[in-house]
């Protein structure tokens, strides 16, 4: 057996963890049983799911093309889900995918543009996995925190306007204020990695049998990925929905 | 329109409104008024809640935009004005005065960035503040204070005109009369102010003319010895005449 094959019967064995988390919401009476059965039934298909589809991509002799097409559904997804969960934010949905799509131009161009990967569909898909991952619940909060504050503190940026500033400058510390929010867990999450938690991708790398210091170059490779992604898209993101919430003779739009 | 117009004042006009609609396009609150606001000392706004006073005064310095219409200051159309340029030159202080982050001089430098120490200090003096407070954190003054600041502020920007969005209905009385006595006195160094109030007595001591809105419409705009004597019982009663609407 591979080191990294669990085979079914391993599976269904670390399913035995899900029956612990049931029976310690009928014991505490959580009523969480069916959300935790459902939660746990709804990975397992998805990613069953994703498993096969990507071993459409994957393989070597796999045209790039399927990556390429990969990518662009997962983008239009997150675009989707962005959209969902703010979707009072004007424009939210072409704002979120040209901030996914311009993220991953430049944190992968960096990556397979020095050759810290190759360019395979084995690398391709699952690192813009991580980009837009990542990314996306940082994207949802700026969105919803710059547009609130348009409206919460229009006072202020109205008295900025006043003054003659443009509205690139009045809207200035919000939009600080609202990138500082969203990248501050990334960053600490970045510096206690190690010590509080062991990333995802070194511990699956190390389960598969990877010598650790091995799998601690990617996983370091991919924590920059995940901070500079998590940068690129939010800036994005932030400068977009600047524009729209301004007339081009910087008055602040009035919005119910 | 509304009512009949008291139209004798004969300073220059800064403002010149023509049939100007603003508000919400499907419901206008201000529906085609014609004004020339005046050029020398204070005019003051009345009307009731609603009638499109602050709607007025945001259309001034271009916050907002007219729905139609036209406005010129200074003989040129606004909307031909950078919009940056005419709101240093058409300042605007509000009823809750904005406080950016930092010290008093912090807030005087987004206004003036590169301030001075001596110019901050002068305009301090101007506003009647001690120069202690330059470095005081600006959340930290109290109302009167935070709206002395802030008119400090915009007249860093060296304005020709200056708008009022009630900026004494969040002060005491004391802080209303201090803000009163710097408004007069900015009046009389050349500086134009339109100043909207609810407070009559506010109205009566501080305006040379006024303009009563309702309901989207000049009822009446004159000297406020015309408007005392104006046929609409209302007008009197907003203006606080001295025989109310009884007269």
């Amino acid at each position: 057996m591979n080191r990294a094959d669990i085979g079914l019967l391993g599976l269904a064995a670390s399913s035995i963890l899900i029956a612990v988390a049931i029976a310690i919401s009928m014991w505490r009476r959580l009523g969480l049983e069916r959300q935790l059965l459902w939660a746990a039934l709804r990975a397992l298909v998805q990613l069953l799911i994703v498993g096969f589809a990507l071993q459409l991509v994957v393989d070597e002799d796999d045209p790039l093309v399927f990556s390429f097409i990969w990518l662009v559904v997962m983008h239009v997804f997150a675009a989707y889900t962005t959209w969902q969960r703010a979707r009072d934010v004007p424009s939210v949905f072409w704002l979120s995918l040209l901030a996914y799509s311009v993220s991953a131009m430049v944190t992968l161009g960096v990556l397979f543009g020095f050759g810290v990967y190759e360019v395979e569909g084995r690398t391709i898909v699952p690192l813009a996995g991580i980009v837009v991952g990542n990314s996306l619940s940082a994207t949802v909060l700026v969105s919803r925190r710059l547009f609130d504050s348009g409206k919460e503190r229009r006072n202020e940026i109205e008295g900025r306007l006043a003054l003659g500033l443009s509205a690139s400058e009045a809207f200035q510390p919000m939009l600080r204020e609202s990138l500082r929010t969203a990248l501050i867990p990334q960053i600490e999450t970045t510096k206690a990695v190690g010590i509080i938690a062991l990333p995802g991708a070194m511990v699956g790398l190390i389960l598969a049998g990877v010598d650790p210091v091995d799998a601690v170059r990617v996983q370091i490779s991919v924590m920059y990925l995940v901070l500079g992604s998590v940068a690129t898209t939010t800036a994005v993101m932030s400068l977009g929905i600047s524009r729209k919430m301004f007339t081009s003779s910087e008055q602040l739009i009035r919005r119910s | 329109m509304v009512g009949g117009y008291v139209a004798h004042v004969t300073a220059p006009a800064t403002f010149e409104l023509t049939d100007v609609v603003a508000g919400p396009a499907d419901a206008p609150i201000l529906k085609g008024i014609t004004l020339s606001v005046p050029c020398d000392g204070i005019l003051a706004v009345a009307g009731p809640s609603g009638s499109g006073k602050s709607t007025l005064l945001r259309l001034l310095n271009r916050l907002d935009d007219p729905v139609s219409g036209s406005i010129t200051w200074d003989g040129r159309n606004i909307a031909d004005w950078d919009p940056r340029e005419l709101r240093r030159r058409v300042a605007m202080i509000f009823q809750s005065a904005p406080i950016f982050r930092g010290t008093v001089f912090d807030n005087f430098g987004v206004a003036q960035p590169g301030l001075s120490i001596e110019r901050a200090h002068h305009v301090l003096d101007h506003v009647g503040m001690p120069r202690a407070l330059l470095e005081r954190p600006a959340d930290q003054l109290s109302g009167g204070e935070a709206q002395r600041m802030s008119i400090a502020r915009a007249l860093l920007t060296e304005p020709k005109v200056l708008l009022a969005d009630e900026p004494t209905a969040a002060l005491d009385t004391a802080s209303r009369r201090t803000i009163e006595d710097l408004a007069r006195e900015l009046a009389a160094s050349g500086v134009p102010m339109v100043w909207i109030t609810h407070d009559t007595a506010q109205l009566r001591r501080l305006a040379d003319h006024a303009v009563v809105l309702v309901d989207g419409g000049v009822a009446a705009f004159g000297h406020l010895a015309e408007l005392d004597a104006h046929d609409d019982p209302r007008v009197r009663e907003l203006v606080g005449a001295p025989f109310g609407g009884d007269a």
